[in-house]
């Protein structure tokens, strides 16, 4: 018990900084891909719902892409590929340089494409739960189709996005483990090296798991009060 | 019949002309674009079928679907069985029941199935000595029996929210109808709210098959050469970026197929309830 206590510490014996900077890596790139996943998925929901079909077809046509892709392999796809369309470029402008794409950056991409997809359902839904008079009470009072959506729309649309949008948090948080793959030093890679260095796996894997299902314990709860925060004006009827 | 404009001699105002909205113009660049990328992917796979590295490797692949296949059948089918007890565990109103269940199911959905199968595949392993003692070891030693049980245990947590949330949701008037009529718990339970409880499961159970194809790939890391594994083995070999292309549209094939396919069994099953 002392051994493991030991090897847990922070400091010069144990590995506790290294699965903190883990930890802190993980959090971030969740952080990171969430702002852009969710503005690309708005964006994409607002195609969807548009009465112009083509541009239904171009956004169905991602989302069915990256929903139908393993997360693995669209990881894969971003990082190697990208790295191959940069290098040939170089190449094309005639420098021979080594280019490494970043794999928080790689994880990140990656992560948006996934999230988005998925959170433009949850928009799409939401979108269908607004009736039609609210925007129509909008342009009467002689709003622009814009504010009409930022002032009228959005608010009401995030209320009702809401759960479902909690649930891609918490995949979105769960899924950042897979960047360790890439080589980037999140929490299941540091727990990994630690596990090699002092093989014992059971311990720090079994940190992982703790770890992951305190972040997403914390998530839960404060998702939860987001949702009570957001229907704070149900309560007053 | 509306009477034509005598001066026009039309019966009716001719359509709007349909205008290039910024929106309109947005669209069609956007399909554009698919459409190129979609015949460059199709030029790309069709001049690369010949290919030393296609040549090379497609049995390897098919090897890695099937394997695929392998896994996400009998996990599923393992973690429907192991669903049923957890799922009467989470709704039962003993907390000795309840508490168990509920601990399993936050337990495999709040931590991601990497994690847990590098804990079974590696972590298991610091236990070799005791393993080895009760027998257990060729089991946790084996990465496709640790991939399996990982998945089986994973799969179960889902599985079994989903069939007490469509199971739960049969209206409370189901239960009384059938006790009035004085059938039996047991005959209330498998003949009337089952069936109207798979009904609703149908799609949730659908999404859980595709999220276990994808989720699959995942054993590709714990050294399974499944579509993935085979994928990974080709690129690294090869270091041909097709190896992932094809795996791409292998993977985007099988999922979509699979969602059509039941789309229409739900079509099919639900057709009573259509209007």
């Amino acid at each position: 018990m002392n051994e493991a206590l030991t090897l847990l510490s922070f400091g010069e014996q144990g590995w506790g900084d290294t699965i903190a900077s883990g930890v802190l890596i993980t959090v971030s790139l969740a952080l990171a891909t969430l702002p852009i996943g969710l503005i690309l998925g708005f964006l994409i929901a607002l195609a969807k719902n548009s009465s112009e079909p083509s541009l239904k077809l171009a956004a169905n046509i991602y989302t069915t892409i990256f929903r139908g892709l393993p997360e693995l392999l669209t990881l894969f796809l971003v990082y190697f590929g990208v790295q191959i369309a940069i290098q040939e470029f170089i190449k094309l402008l005639g420098y021979d340089i080594y280019f490494e794409v970043n794999s928080f950056v790689a994880g990140m991409v990656a992560l948006s494409l996934v999230f988005s997809s998925y959170a433009s359902e949850a928009f799409l839904s939401a979108f269908n739960g607004i009736p039609q008079g609210q925007y129509e009470g909008g342009y009467a009072l002689g709003l622009s189709r814009y504010k009409t959506m930022r002032l009228i729309i959005l608010p009401q649309l995030i209320r009702l996005a809401l759960p479902a949008l909690g649930n891609l948090w918490l995949i979105l948080l769960k899924e950042t483990s897979l960047v360790s793959v890439i080589g980037l030093a999140d929490l299941v890679r540091e727990a990994g090296i630690a596990a090699r260095v002092t093989k014992e796996p059971f311990l720090f894997f079994g940190l992982v798991l703790v770890i992951y299902l305190l972040l997403t314990m914390i998530s839960s709860v404060g998702l939860l009060r987001i949702e009570r925060w957001s229907k704070r004006g149900d309560a007053a009827r | 019949m509306i009477a034509a404009n005598p001066s026009t001699g039309m019966t009716r105002p001719p359509p709007p002309q349909k205008k290039w909205t910024n929106l309109r113009i947005a669209g069609h660049v956007l399909m554009a674009l698919w459409i190129l990328s979609g015949l460059y992917l199709l030029y790309f796979l069709g001049s690369n079928v010949a290919s030393p590295f296609f040549q090379k490797y497609w049995p390897e692949y098919v090897d890695g679907f099937i394997v695929t296949i392998q896994i996400v059948s009998v996990s599923l089918v393992l973690g429907a069985l192991l669903s049923v007890p957890i799922a009467a565990g989470r709704a039962s109103k003993l907390k000795i029941f309840s508490w168990p269940a509920y601990a399993y199911v936050n337990f495999f959905r709040g931590t991601p199935l990497l994690a847990q199968a590098f804990m079974v595949y590696y972590g298991f392993g610091s236990f070799s000595e005791e393993l080895k003692a009760a027998g257990l070891w060729w089991f946790f030693r084996d990465a496709w029996y640790c991939v399996i049980f990982t998945f089986s245990l994973n799969t179960a947590a889902y599985q079994a929210e989903i069939l007490r949330g469509a199971i739960q949701n049969v209206p409370k008037g189901q239960w009384e109808g059938g006790e009035a009529l004085g059938l039996s718990r047991n005959v209330i339970f498998f003949k009337i709210i089952l069936p109207q409880a798979l009904m609703v499961a149908l799609r949730p159970y659908g999404n859980e098959i595709i999220l276990m194809i994808k989720g699959s790939a995942i054993a590709s890391i714990v050294t399974i050469y499944d579509l993935m594994g085979e994928t990974r083995r080709a690129y690294s070999r090869s270091y041909d970026f097709q190896a992932y292309i094809w795996a791409a549209v292998a993977y985007l094939l099988i999922v979509e197929t699979l969602r059509r396919i039941w789309d229409k069994i739900e079509a099919r099953l639900t057709r009573h309830l259509k209007r």
